[in-house]
C-alpha cells in the first residue's frame, strides 16, 4: 500500500462525489415535483401511521399476499439491504486506502461477508426468476397496453443491472487471493475460487480490481438510475406508506371549498350578493392537472413501481374496460415530470387519462386494497370526476339524470320523497 | 298484500314522546325498488320479532348523496348530507341501521366531517348483536345443510373492514358456506358501486355482474347471500342472465333469517 492519498484514493472521491452529488441534485428535483402539488392539511394518526411503515413498508405485509412474488421481493429487498452493508466497507477502503478494514472484526467478518454472499446467490436467483415471469412466462398484468416500450425495458433494465451487480461482487471476493486464502466467509466465492485457481496471481488481482471498480461504480450509476425509473419505489415507498391512507377506505375526503358554499347556501341570513374579499380566486373544484392534485396523491404517482396488483384486481379492467389504476398512477407520474418541458400545453385530463377510464371505476377499492405500498389511484379518479362534473357539467347523460333526481325528488329515481314509507303499508 | 307491518316514523314517535332504540335508515332502494323493499321488510320483520323499538324517517328521510359523491358531484352530496343531518339531529338520533352499504359507508364515514355524529351500524352488524345478546333466536330452518356463498359489498367489506358479521350470521343458518375464489378483501366487486348502478357500463368484453355471478355458480350454491340491495339486482341479474334462476336464488342475509324463522 503506497502513501495516502494515491491517484486511485482521489479518482474514488471524485466518482463517488459525483454519483453522490448528482443524485441528491435529482432528489431536490424530484421534492420540488412533488411540492407542484396541493399542501395538505396537518398529518394526524402518527402512531398509526409508524405503524403502517413497520408493517405495511419494512415487513411488506401486503406484498406477501401474493406468495411466489411476495417472497422473492423479500428476498431482493433483504439481500439488497443487507449487502449494501458491503458498500460501506467498500467506500472506506475506497477513500482511505485500505483494505477489507471490517477484517478487524475478527471471525464476525467472515460470517457477515458469508451470509452476504448467500444473500447474493439467492438474489441472483429471484432476479432471474422475476426476469422469466416479466419476458418468458405470460403473465397477464406484465402484458397490458401502458406496459410496451420504456416500462418494459425499464423492467428488465433494473433486473439487469441487480444480476451484473450481484455477479461482480461474487466475482470480487472469488478472485481477492488475502480473502480466499483466509478461508472464511467465501462460503459461495470459495467455489467460484477453485475453479481459476490455477490463474496468475496478476490476473487475479487485476480482476479482482475490476470487479471491486465495477460493483461501486455500478451502485452510484444504479442509484442514480433510480429518479429516472420506476425503481424510485424503493426509497419512496417508506414516505408513501408514512402518508398513505389510515381512514376507513370507504370514506371520500369532504370538500372543503364546497361546505363553505353549501353552508352559504343554507344560511338564510347569508348575503347572496356580497362582494368577495379583493383578490379572491374561487376554489377550483376538483382536478384536471396534476398540480390540482394534492403532493399525496403525487407522491403516490412516483412511488407506483408499475408491478400491475392494482390493475389485476380492478373489476373494470377485468372485464375488458379501458380503466387500469396502474395506468392513472403512470400517467399522473409522466404528466407531472413533463411538466417543466410541456407547461400548459398538455394537462392530465384528455391529454394523458382519458374520460372514458374515469367514467369505468366502480369505487370498488380493490386497486387500494392491492396496492403493497398504499397508493390510493381512486382518490385521483374522483378528483378527476368531479372536475368533469363541477367545472364542466360533463357527467355521462344517465347522471344527470341521477343527479336531478336526487336534487329534485332526494332519490336516484324518480319517485315522491312522499312515498318513502309507502313500503310499510304494501 | 302482507300483515301490515306497523312501522312507525320518528316523527309520529316524537309526538307520542317515545324514543325508539334505533333507527332504520331505509335508504332510496329500500324504499323505492320493489326487490329491496322485500329486504327492508324482512329485516323491519326481524327488529319486531327481537323486540327491538325502532322507526324510519319516511318521507323526512333524502337519499345520503352517495351516488352524486361517487359521480364526482360534491355539491349536491353535500346539500343532501346536510339536509339529512339537521333532521338526524332535529330528532336527537343516536344510534342508525341500515340495509344498505352506502348508506352506511357515507353516514358512518362522510357526514361526521359534516356536523353529523351517530353510532352507524350494517344490519349485517345489528343482527348479529342481536343474536349474541339472545334477543334474535337464528336457526337454520330449511337452510341446514344447504349450500350458501356470500358476496362481500365492496362498502361493507373492503370500505370498512366488515368481513365477519354475515357470515356469522350465516353460520348460525346451519348452512354451508362456500367461498368464492375472490372474497373478503379480494372479493369482487358486482360492478354496481360508484354510481355505476345509474348509467351504462364502458365499453368492455363483459358485465362484472356476469364475472361476478359466474364465480358465484361455480360454487355450486344454492343460495347467493349478500347484504346490499345493489348487489343484490346485480348479481339476480347475472345469475337470471346464466339462465340458473331456477336453481339458485338471489337473497339478503336479513331475507335468509327472516325465512329460517318464518316470519
Amino acid at each position: 500500500m503506497g502513501a495516502w492519498p494515491s491517484l486511485s484514493n482521489l479518482v474514488f472521491a471524485l466518482i463517488f462525489t459525483a454519483g453522490v452529488g448528482y443524485f441528491t441534485y435529482n432528489m431536490r428535483r424530484l421534492i420540488v415535483l412533488i411540492k407542484k402539488g396541493r399542501p395538505v392539511g396537518p398529518v394526524g394518526h402518527r402512531k398509526q401511521r409508524w405503524r403502517n411503515v413497520l408493517y405495511i413498508a419494512l415487513g411488506q405485509s401486503k406484498l406477501i399476499k401474493r406468495p411466489v412474488s411476495g417472497l422473492m421481493h423479500l428476498l431482493v429487498y433483504l439481500g439488497f439491504i443487507i449487502i449494501n452493508i458491503e458498500v460501506l466497507e467498500i467506500v472506506i477502503d475506497g477513500l482511505f486506502g485500505t483494505h477489507r478494514i471490517f477484517q478487524a472484526l475478527g471471525p464476525m467478518y467472515g460470517v457477515l461477508i458469508g451470509t452476504f454472499e448467500v444473500l447474493a446467490v439467492l438474489v441472483l436467483v429471484a432476479v432471474i426468476v422475476f426476469w422469466m415471469r416479466r419476458n418468458a412466462l405470460r403473465i397477464k398484468r406484465f402484458l397490458s397496453p401502458e406496459m410496451k416500450g420504456w416500462p418494459k425495458t425499464d423492467a428488465n433494465l433494473i433486473l439487469y443491472f441487480e444480476m451484473v451487480l450481484m455477479g461482480l461482487f461474487l466475482m470480487m471476493n472469488a478472485t481477492d487471493l488475502s480473502f480466499q486464502q483466509m478461508n472464511q466467509g467465501n462460503w459461495i466465492s470459495g467455489s467460484i475460487y477453485t475453479l481459476i485457481e490455477h490463474w496468475p496471481a496478476q490476473q487475479l488481482h487485476i480482476v479482482e480490481r475490476f470487479c471491486w471498480w465495477a460493483h461501486i461504480i455500478g451502485i452510484l450509476g444504479f442509484l442514480n438510475y433510480l429518479y429516472f425509473s420506476k425503481h424510485l419505489h424503493i426509497l419512496l415507498a417508506f414516505p408513501n406508506v408514512f402518508y398513505g391512507r389510515v381512514n376507513p377506505a370507504g370514506q371520500f375526503e369532504n370538500l372543503d371549498s364546497v361546505t363553505e358554499q353549501v353552508k352559504l347556501m343554507m344560511d338564510p341570513s347569508a348575503d347572496p350578493y356580497a362582494a368577495q374579499p379583493e383578490g379572491t380566486v374561487p376554489d377550483k373544484f376538483g382536478a384536471s392537472d396534476v398540480t390540482d392534485l394534492t403532493q399525496v396523491q403525487l407522491l403516490n404517482a412516483m412511488t407506483c413501481t408499475e408491478c400491475g396488483r392494482c390493475t389485476s384486481e380492478c373489476p373494470a379492467n377485468q372485464t375488458g374496460k379501458l380503466l387500469s389504476p396502474r395506468k392513472i398512477m403512470m400517467d399522473t407520474r409522466d404528466r407531472l415530470t413533463a411538466l417543466p418541458k410541456e407547461g400548459d400545453k398538455k394537462q392530465l385530463l384528455d391529454d394523458y387519462i382519458s374520460r372514458e377510464e374515469l367514467w369505468a371505476c366502480t369505487t370498488c377499492n380493490a386497486c387500494v386494497e392491492a396496492c403493497p405500498v398504499s397508493i390510493d389511484p381512486v382518490s385521483i379518479i374522483m378528483a378527476m370526476r368531479q372536475y368533469l362534473v363541477m367545472e364542466q357539467s360533463a357527467a355521462p347523460s344517465e347522471l344527470n339524470v341521477t343527479m336531478s333526481n336526487i336534487e329534485n325528488n332526494a332519490a336516484p329515481w324518480p319517485f315522491n320523497q312522499q312515498d318513502r314509507g309507502n313500503w310499510i303499508n304494501e | 298484500m302482507d300483515k301490515a307491518l306497523n312501522v312507525p316514523t320518528m316523527a309520529e314517535c316524537q309526538a307520542q314522546g317515545k324514543l325508539p332504540e334505533v333507527l332504520f335508515w331505509v335508504g332510496c332502494a329500500g324504499s323505492f325498488d320493489d326487490r329491496a323493499k322485500k329486504i327492508t321488510k324482512a329485516f323491519a320483520k326481524l327488529l319486531q320479532a327481537s323486540g327491538v323499538t325502532f322507526a324510519v324517517l319516511g318521507a323526512e328521510e333524502g337519499c345520503t348523496g352517495d351516488p352524486a359523491k361517487r359521480s364526482g358531484n360534491e355539491f349536491l352530496f353535500q346539500m343532501q348530507a346536510m339536509m339529512n343531518i339537521e333532521v338526524l339531529n332535529a330528532y336527537g338520533v343516536g344510534q342508525i341501521v341500515t340495509t344498505c352499504p352506502h348508506c352506511f359507508n357515507t353516514l358512518k364515514n362522510e357526514y361526521p366531517g359534516l356536523g353529523g355524529n351517530y353510532q352507524v351500524m350494517h344490519h349485517t352488524q345489528f343482527l348479529k348483536n342481536l343474536m349474541e345478546s339472545g334477543r334474535l333466536k337464528v336457526s337454520g330452518g330449511t337452510f341446514r345443510g344447504k349450500k350458501i356463498t356470500y358476496h362481500d359489498p365492496c362498502y361493507l367489506g373492503r370500505a370498512n373492514g366488515e368481513y365477519e358479521a354475515p357470515r356469522s350470521l350465516l353460520a348460525a343458518l346451519e348452512s354451508e358456506l362456500i367461498e368464492m375464489r375472490r372474497c373478503k378483501s379480494r372479493g369482487l366487486c358486482c360492478g354496481a358501486g360508484g354510481a355505476q348502478m345509474f348509467k351504462e357500463p364502458e365499453k368492455g368484453n363483459k358485465d362484472i355482474n356476469i364475472e361476478r355471478s359466474e364465480e358465484a355458480l361455480e360454487t355450486g350454491s344454492s343460495y347467493v347471500a349478500t347484504g346490499c340491495p345493489f348487489c343484490n339486482t346485480m348479481m339476480t341479474d347475472g345469475v337470471t342472465a346464466k339462465g340458473a334462476e331456477a336453481k339458485v336464488a338471489v337473497m339478503d342475509v336479513a331475507e335468509l333469517i327472516a325465512k329460517a324463522a318464518d316470519l
